[in-house]
């Protein structure tokens, strides 16, 4: 009796469909929020710079998020993952009556587990940096950004928010993926009206 | 006899992906050094920075991970809660490589908006600790990749971890 390894998709249920796409959709959401928040960060100040004699000398400082590279990859990692969950979203819903064989369910599986662990390291390196920007490094005598620019800092905060709960979504799609991968063995000679999708 | 070479080679690759976490840990964490200039003293050590503790504690979580997975026995039912938590331990390594990378590429270029100054000029042999600890950490990175499309391959493919 050949062994048949055929993948399809979920247990036969529909619901595991739904809970994917309600989750991508929010997964969507975030990195976009994400994205466009910090994209739009920008805060230009006039402040004193210095003091010569009695004259304040005052300079206008603007912080924008192209300052810092671990910001300007954050941009770019998130539109990116929020790109991947529009596609995936639209390949679920417009390929519901196809069949799901084989290849296309691990190559789903395996770019989410992908696009989870780079919106993971986006999110993570940029926490660290606003972390830098908001209590400053006396180590390496480096100060404090969020005292002048306090609005550039909550937009910050707003979007890392956003980000860190992609990076939830995103495991959690990742790990519905891997669960509607089940393998169907030979268990009966009619495993081949196994291959039929039901998505 | 494929079954077992394949066996073999993920025990291997764990092994080495363990290793490499480990090295990346120890080199991080013995990275120290003292400057002075105009009598002014300066240690650089790595708990100064808050990333580079969370790259220490990252690595040594994954490396008792790793060092826990290796006994695992093959006809375990744990397989399959091996696939997330491979998949959860690849998140922590890159988001610890990634916040170690951003605060490590400030202190070698400084930040001219921010007004930081780059301090690798100052401690330069601390700077190449901490480089050298951040290729370990990229090694184990690439290894658990390739370490969790393995065990997405060997669940989803049972055959070679039931008793065939």
């Amino acid at each position: 009796m050949p062994r048949e390894k055929i993948l399809f998709a979920g247990g036969g249920t529909t619901k595991s469909w739904k809970v994917l796409l309600a989750l991508r959709i929010l997964a969507f959401i975030a990195t976009l929020a994400a994205a466009i928040v910090m994209g739009l960060n920008k805060e230009t100040k006039t402040l004193v710079v210095a003091t010569i004699g009695t004259v304040p000398i005052k300079a206008t400082l603007t912080a924008k998020f192209q300052d810092t590279p671990a910001f300007v990859f954050f941009v770019i990692a998130n539109a990116m993952v929020s790109f991947h969950n529009l596609l995936m979203i639209a390949l679920q819903i417009f390929s519901r009556k196809l069949e799901c064989k084989g290849f296309r369910l691990l190559s789903v599986a395996i770019l989410d587990m992908l696009n989870a662990t780079l919106v993971s390291a986006a999110a993570n390196a940029a926490v660290f940096i606003a972390e830098l920007g908001k209590n400053g490094n006396k180590h390496a005598k480096w100060n404090k950004v969020c005292d002048r620019f306090s609005i550039y800092c909550d937009h910050g905060r707003g979007a890392l928010i956003a980000a860190f709960s992609g990076v939830i979504l995103m495991l959690l799609v990742s790990a519905v993926s891997i669960s509607r991968l089940s393998i169907y063995s030979n268990k009966s000679s009619t495993s081949t009206a196994a291959a039929v999708a039901s998505p | 006899m494929a079954k077992l070479t394949k066996r073999i080679g993920a025990l291997v690759l764990r092994l080495a992906a363990f290793g490499a976490a480990l090295a990346a840990l120890i080199v991080m964490v013995t990275s120290r050094e003292r400057a002075s200039f105009f009598a002014v003293s300066l240690e650089a050590k790595y708990t100064d920075m808050a990333a580079f503790k969370y790259f220490v504690i990252a690595n040594a979580v994954v490396s008792v991970y790793s060092f826990l997975v290796l006994f695992l026995p093959k006809e375990s039912l744990l397989w399959k809660f091996v696939v997330v938590l491979d998949l959860v331990m690849t998140m922590l390594l890159t988001s610890s490589i990634s916040a170690a990378l951003a605060v490590a590429q400030v202190g070698k270029k400084g930040n001219a908006n921010a007004g930081w100054l780059p301090i690798c000029g100052q401690v330069p042999k601390f700077c190449d600790q901490v480089t050298g600890a951040l290729i370990a950490g990229f090694v184990a990175l690439v290894l658990y990749v390739l370490l969790l499309l393995y065990s997405l391959h060997s669940v989803v493919d049972p055959f070679l971890l039931q008793k065939a």
